[in-house]
């Protein structure tokens, strides 16, 4: 994968930074500078609180390559405290089982481990079940 | 004064302006081996284990994510803004990168600025506690208002060896700032080096090797007494005047024998003596032992915290607990929360979260 990419995503990648909408307050993820709802646009940087919960999820047991490590692995789509949806991995489950509506919140992973151990390490945002 | 009558001088390390800890944050993993599921694979483990469990991290964790746990605990605690950090220092002696600081990349997650300092520690066990008096030291000398010092470890024993039993993975972070913000004030620290070859791991080893004839009295127990009874005497305190003290903790034996020669009372080790439940968490033993110590401090109580690093030194410092410790100690989760959150696993499940299965 190319290092440029990440470099740029890392904020967002690293710890749910996104944007809030000046003109209408909405809180927007992934970053991307217009307001989906109201068309405006929106640069202010928002860090979301990383608190959510499971919208819905799979289970994969064939990875794409650089993922074939974690198998099988849960991917969820969580939505946010703050509104917005997000698809991640979901991590430290333990014996629990996944529901619909489990609260989680964001954890900073690796999400992956490019060339082996000789690449570069990325890292990323998971949720795991809220703690307490 | 000595026998000539001359003033001895102080050999503590005390800082221009007054500083103390502001927030403090653990992190465990929540994998759990028992030291028997480890001695049922490897024979020769006769008598007593060293401890009951280790720690043992996710496939998906290592040195810097769990950094960026601890920390983010730890800001949460102080109430500070990331961005006025000027230092983000992690001691460890597992960095994933040989090359390439750990500690810029929790400063990007965690929301530091650029502004800041980020140099990787490393001093074997006492990585983490050396990044704290160099905290201490750039906050007391006035370069800047807040310092994150970390120490972190996902420690590996070689299968079979005697630290498979023990090599864990956890550690705590501590942000150092001026003493009127503190939750703890820091009375000073003292540190003690010597060359000795207990302990090592060459360049591009995966796993480290120990000499068994200086693990011990020459090792352990010498740099730790060394270490506290300076400290004690500079700082004009006795072992009565602490209601805590934590030491390094490679076992549950050495640091209540070494507590026992310094004339600590098992009360006062106890809650910071975690190596039975989580196992060593290398640089982060002794730190992690202390911040569960604060978890339950009180305004007023006095803490002793010595850390032993092999190759070898020892740092000891003293922390006065103030009145802010009571309403931050609940601002983020307590270093019991995360021994509490346990899933077992056995020796096979270990085998693959350790990556001792080579695939190529
Ligand atoms: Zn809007």
């Amino acid at each position: 994968m190319e290092i440029p990419r990440h470099w740029r995503l890392k904020k967002q990648r690293y710890a749910l930074v996104g944007e809030v909408c000046p003109h209408c307050e909405a809180k927007i993820f992934p970053p991307r500078d217009v307001c989906p709802h109201c068309s405006g646009e929106a640069k202010t940087p928002y860090q979301f609180s990383g608190q959510g919960e499971v919208y819905s999820y799979t289970v994969m047991n064939d990875a794409p390559a650089g993922f074939e490590e974690n198998t099988p692995y849960t991917v969820a789509v969580v939505k946010l405290a703050e509104g917005p949806m997000v698809t991640a991995q979901l991590t430290d489950l333990g014996a629990e089982p996944v529901k619909i509506g489990m609260p989680v919140e964001m954890v900073t992973r690796r999400i992956r481990s490019d060339g082996n151990d000789r690449g570069m390490i990325v890292y990323g945002y998971k949720f795991r079940p809220v703690m307490q | 004064m000595d026998a000539a009558g001359t003033e001895k001088p102080s050999l503590l390390l005390k800082t221009l302006k007054p500083i103390g800890i502001i927030g403090y944050g653990a992190y465990v993993p929540r994998y759990r081996i028992p030291a028997a599921e480890i001695a049922r694979i490897w024979k020769g483990a006769e008598g007593s284990l060293p401890v009951k469990e280790k720690a043992v991290p996710g496939l998906d964790e290592d040195v810097i994510t769990m950094s960026v746990e601890a920390a983010r605990n730890a800001l949460a605690r102080a109430g500070i803004d990331p961005q006025e950090l000027r230092a983000v220092w992690v001691g460890s002696e597992s960095h994933p990168y040989a090359v390439k600081p750990s500690g810029t990349v929790v400063a990007e997650a965690i929301g530091a600025s650029t502004n800041i300092q980020s140099g990787d520690w490393e001093f074997a066990c006492k990585a983490g506690s050396e990044a704290l008096v160099a905290a201490m030291g750039l906050v007391g000398s006035g370069m800047g208002r807040y310092a994150l010092a970390i120490g972190m470890d996902t420690a590996q024993g070689k299968p079979g060896d005697a630290l498979e039993f023990t090599a864990a993975a956890g550690g705590a972070a501590f942000i150092v700032g001026p003493a009127e913000e503190a939750l703890a004030v820091i009375e000073g620290s003292y540190s003690f080096v010597t060359d000795t070859p207990d302990f090592w791991r060459r360049e591009g080893k995966k796993y480290p090797e120990h000499s068994q004839r200086f693990t011990g009295e020459p090792a352990y127990f010498h740099h730790i007494t060394s270490a506290a009874q300076t400290y004690l005497e500079d700082s004009g305190t006795k072992p009565e005047d602490y209601t805590f003290a934590v030491f390094h903790q490679p076992n549950a034996k050495f640091p209540q024998r070494v507590a026992g020669m310094l004339g600590f009372k098992p009360e006062q080790i106890k809650t910071g003596l975690l190596v039975p439940e989580i196992g060593n968490t290398y640089a982060g033993s002794s730190l992690i032992g202390l911040s569960n110590v604060l978890d339950v401090a009180k305004p007023g109580d006095r803490i002793l915290t010595v850390s032993y690093g092999s190759g070898s030194g020892s740092d000891a410092f003293g922390l006065l607990v103030t009145g802010a410790i009571t309403e931050r100690q609940g601002k983020a989760l307590k270093t019991r929360d995360y021994i509490a959150r346990r899933t077992e696993i056995d020796y096979a499940q270990y085998v693959r979260l350790r990556r001792k299965i080579t695939m190529e």
